[in-house]
């Protein structure tokens, strides 16, 4: 099963959980990212919004998500991302991976996450008071992603 | 051809979606990047550092010397940020 969703409405956790576990593996890896509220000298930040590339991006992601379940045979891969503005502590991405074994599925749902970061074309632009900005993509997330070969 | 630009580079551009009449000798996303700058002083400034651009042609990624020949469909944005 892959189940792919790109949203503006809040993640429900339980009920993506539910869906991923009725896939009848022995064992489900999830990760939830959150909205931080990073310190800065220029404040903290009170809005984030996420745009993406309609079409391109649901595409990116059942891709990211098949090769994930080619690679671990997995049950279940689901990536569900929310998009548009959200606040700090606000769910922005959730992925699950239900494979036979808790080794293919931890390591399948660090790849999801690892790779959606560097393969789905999402943007985030923070607020912080009066002022907002583009964030820039980081050097780290290019070298989590390489990890996990081409 | 369908343009779509994201992010800083739309905000750059001043529009998310454009419809150009390609020239045949414009045959790789670089090109297509070194074409569309001349069109207006916003786009050239939105393009001037190529290397801080990412493209999609018909919705697959590639690099910046993937063939735009034929396609339908190219989006130029900035690296991307999600997760």
């Amino acid at each position: 099963m892959i189940r792919v969703l790109v949203s503006p409405a809040p993640i429900d956790v339980a009920e993506e959980l539910a869906a991923a576990e009725a896939a009848g593996a022995g064992a489900v890896a999830t990760f939830t990212g959150l909205v931080r509220a990073d310190e800065h000298a220029d404040g903290t930040v009170a809005v984030l919004e996420l745009e993406h590339y309609p079409g391109g991006t649901e595409r990116a992601l059942e891709k990211l998500a098949a090769e994930a379940t080619a690679r671990w045979s997995l049950a279940a891969a689901t990536i569900v991302h929310r998009v548009g503005p959200m606040r700090p502590g606000e769910r922005i991405v959730f992925v699950a991976a239900a494979a036979p074994h808790r080794d293919a599925a931890l390591d399948a749902c660090a790849f999801l996450i690892d790779r959606l970061k560097t393969d789905a074309p999402f943007w985030k632009r923070e607020t912080r008071g009066s002022s907002a900005s583009w964030v820039e993509a980081r050097d780290a997330d290019d070298a989590a992603a390489a990890r996990w070969g081409n | 051809m369908r343009i779509l630009y994201f992010a800083w580079v739309r905000e750059g551009v001043g529009t998310g979606e454009e419809e150009v009449d390609l020239p045949a000798t414009v045959t790789t996303v670089a090109a297509l990047i070194d074409w569309l700058a001349t069109r207006s002083p916003a786009h050239a400034a939105a393009f001037a550092e190529p290397a801080r651009l990412r493209a999609a042609v018909d919705q697959e990624f590639g690099p910046l010397d993937a063939s735009v020949v034929g396609a339908a469909e190219v989006a130029i944005f900035p690296p991307v940020t999600g997760g």
